[in-house]
């Protein structure tokens, strides 16, 4: 049964988006199952057949015709799983950085960090050998001004 | 319900067979029965609590819970969704209208183009073919097309075509050659190189290198709708010998 006078008319006449919206993404069903009927929530109707067949991208182009629709085939077309797995292991593995990589690099950054800081005198000096018997090593005091003593 | 639909799967079924929701005999006083959820494609339909038929056609299902009709049609019923190709009649301000075989032309608006804005317009003219989708299609209203997606690109959809030849087959030719594995692709595929828009609206735009190839491969696409698969492959292979 179907609502002749608003629906129809109101569809054939010039309408702006903002009057359209309150019906746009509801599907109109003659048949309502009572609310309280538990198969209203059970079957679920779809309309189209793309997604029951699983139908691929409209656009075909063979043996190079047309490249940039031989690209939107590529992209378009819902891709492989394997291949998809793959790209992303591999993509994985080059942005990753490993443990000890990641040690290296902070162990570098600590000794480069305390010189830029150290002062001129100390950062000139070689590097001290290593001790076994770690003896204490005399640590060379800032020299001060002297006064000239009369 | 869901075991009923799943026995008749394959079968021929015709409009008014039902599927109602099966009270079990046995009650498992265990667990809680979950009741499942089913997803009815086309040509089938929810009536109070049955699922009717109401096409005549093959009985198909796909995994986890989707069922469907198979039938064989040429009128088009507009979907939201798919993608069909248009020939626009009437350019009118803000609005083309385009005819794609249905009951009423679809509206389809000078903005639905990719980086069409109010100064920018599409440069589209009466008598072009687009290839566009469906955003507003149901028996209540006017149907609306795109030819954008939802995030603003175009993805090939939008006016195609400078030469080429449109023809309109069936409904189930255009979802065959549309389906993943196609056969009559993969025949098509090793024919000549050309360029092919399928619409599901059972409209094909064929376009090759020359004249005569373009209206071999409409010939061949026309005529194998209702041969079996070994009559078209000898087809196809006759008309890749140059004999047609």
């Amino acid at each position: 049964m179907k609502d002749d006078a608003l629906s129809t008319t109101a569809a054939r006449t010039h309408r702006t988006d903002s009057m359209v919206t309150p019906y746009r993404h509801c599907q109109t069903a003659d048949d309502q199952p009572s609310l309280f009927s538990p198969v209203r929530n059970l079957i679920v109707e779809e309309k189209s057949f793309g997604p029951c067949e699983e139908l691929r991208y409209g656009r075909f182009s063979f043996k190079g015709f047309n490249p940039e629709v031989e690209k939107l085939m590529l992209l378009m077309n819902p891709r492989d799983e394997t291949e998809t797995k793959d790209e992303e292991d591999v993509s994985r593995m080059q942005t990753d950085v490993t443990d000890e990589e990641m040690a290296l690099r902070y162990e570098s950054l600590v000794e480069s960090m305390k010189k830029k800081f150290a002062k001129k005198r100390e950062r000139a000096a070689p590097e001290e050998e290593e001790d076994v018997n770690h003896n204490a090593v005399e640590t060379t005091t800032k020299r001060k001004f002297l006064k000239p003593q009369d | 319900m869901f075991s009923g639909l799943k026995d008749k799967v394959g079968e021929v079924l015709l409009p008014g067979d039902e599927f109602s929701l099966e009270t079990d005999d046995t009650i498992s006083l265990t667990e809680r029965v979950k009741p499942e959820k089913v997803v009815c494609g086309p040509g089938l339909r929810r009536s109070g609590d049955r699922l009717l038929v109401c096409k005549s056609g093959v009985l198909r299902h796909k995994q986890p819970n989707m069922f469907w009709m198979d039938s064989q049609q040429r009128r088009y019923v507009p979907a939201k969704g798919e993608t069909v190709i248009g020939i626009v009649t009437v350019k009118s301000g803000d609005v083309f209208k385009v005819d794609f075989g249905g009951s009423e032309q679809a509206s389809l608006s000078y903005l639905a183009f990719e980086g069409a804005t109010k100064r920018n317009r599409p440069n589209v003219q009466v008598g072009d073919l687009v290839f566009s989708q469906f955003v507003v299609a149901n028996r209540d209203m006017e149907p609306e097309l795109v030819c954008v997606d939802s995030s603003g690109r175009a993805n090939g959809m939008g006016v195609f075509g400078g030469g080429g030849l449109l023809f309109t087959v069936s409904l189930g030719l255009a979802r065959r050659l549309l389906s993943p594995h196609s056969d009559v692709l993969s025949d098509l595929q090793t024919l000549f190189p050309c360029e092919l828009v399928v619409g599901m609206n059972g409209r094909l735009w064929v376009k090759s290198s020359s004249v005569q190839q373009t209206l071999v491969i409409a010939n061949l696409l026309q005529s194998c709708d209702t041969m079996t698969a070994p009559q078209r492959q000898e087809l196809f292979r006759r008309a890749a010998q140059g004999a047609l």
